[in-house]
């Protein structure tokens, strides 16, 4: 039920986003203060959903073998490893730790 | 971003978040916003509310907007058919689009790349959903819970190379990780758009270099 009135809306609210522009603003550009807004909130945002979804579980605070496979995430990024191999790495990492503790 | 293994991890979290197989591809098909999905399902999977996921949804997806203002001269036609366009209004239509020069090869370049990429996520989220929902005791055992901050990780990386970008990045992730014993689920991840103010200084740099 809450996934699907997140689907409604966030799918609304997306939509909405998108079709702003080319359906009512056509050429108008966007205020300074919007426009810098937009382009850093996914820079704030997407740390904290990186972050949080290492050390929590159900939404309580839990840290476990996910943050060797952050780390290692973070490695392979360093060394420019495409995203399903950084994706791979960050799984691969995280069962092995928890295969040998 | 390669779509097709962000397409799939994306099922993997819907489905990991407790969604079934065909709310993971409604989300593709009808939000059609690779990290708005993804952070939206998270939130959702941490037990947060439905006003939470939204709005960090939302927030993310502000950039549609601009990509919206960068994309409307050249989607000009009925307003129907601008409708419909709008849809796959996403970071690769829109930098696909932007490439070209004229008008029309702009949105040629926009609605190639848009649909290519809509086929692509919705296929592979249904494969991603489908694959974790058949088998879901493998999730700790392979690791698969770590795909998701490894993915959002992903997803940052880039933006890190600007110094702007990088403090919103620290400030937020900050605000989220202290916010995660005191507040209900979800409000770390919507109280870091507050990190947005720890950027402030970089169009005054650019102005003076």
């Amino acid at each position: 039920m809450t996934a699907t009135l997140v689907l409604i809306g966030l799918g609304a609210g997306t939509y909405g986003l998108k079709a702003a522009a080319p359906l009512l603003l056509s050429g108008r550009a966007l205020p300074p203060v919007v426009a810098r807004l937009a382009d850093l909130l996914p820079a704030a945002l997407l740390a904290a959903l990186a972050l949080v979804s290492t050390v929590t579980r159900d939404g309580a605070a839990l840290i476990d073998a996910r943050l060797v496979g952050l780390a290692a995430a973070a490695v392979a990024l360093v060394a420019r490893a495409p995203f399903i191999v950084v994706v791979i790495v960050a799984a691969a990492a995280t069962a092995l730790t928890r295969a040998v503790t | 971003m390669a779509v097709a293994p962000f397409g799939v991890a994306f099922g993997i979290a819907a489905a990991d978040a407790g969604l079934t197989t065909w709310q993971a591809s409604a989300f593709s098909l009808f939000v059609f916003a690779g990290s708005a999905q993804f952070a939206a399902v998270e939130v959702l999977g941490g037990g947060g509310s439905a006003v939470a996921a939204i709005a960090a949804g939302l927030l993310l997806n502000l950039r549609s907007l601009a990509f919206g203002v960068a994309m409307s001269t050249a989607l000009a036609g009925p307003w129907w058919k601008r409708a419909a366009w709008s849809q796959l209004m996403i970071d690769e239509s829109t930098a696909v689009g932007s490439a070209q020069t004229e008008h029309r090869w702009r949105r040629y370049g926009y609605l190639c790349a848009g649909l290519s990429i809509f086929a692509t996520w919705n296929l592979t989220t249904f494969v991603g959903a489908a694959a974790l929902s058949s088998s879901a005791d493998v999730v700790t055992t392979w690791g698969i819970d770590a795909t998701i901050p490894a993915a959002f990780l992903a997803l940052l990386w880039p933006r890190l190379a600007d110094g702007g970008q990088r403090r919103c990045a620290i400030a937020g992730g900050l605000v989220a990780l202290t916010l995660i014993p005191i507040t209900p689920p979800g409000v770390p991840i919507l109280a870091a758009a507050l990190g947005v103010l720890a950027g402030g200084q970089r169009r005054r740099e650019r102005a003076s270099t």
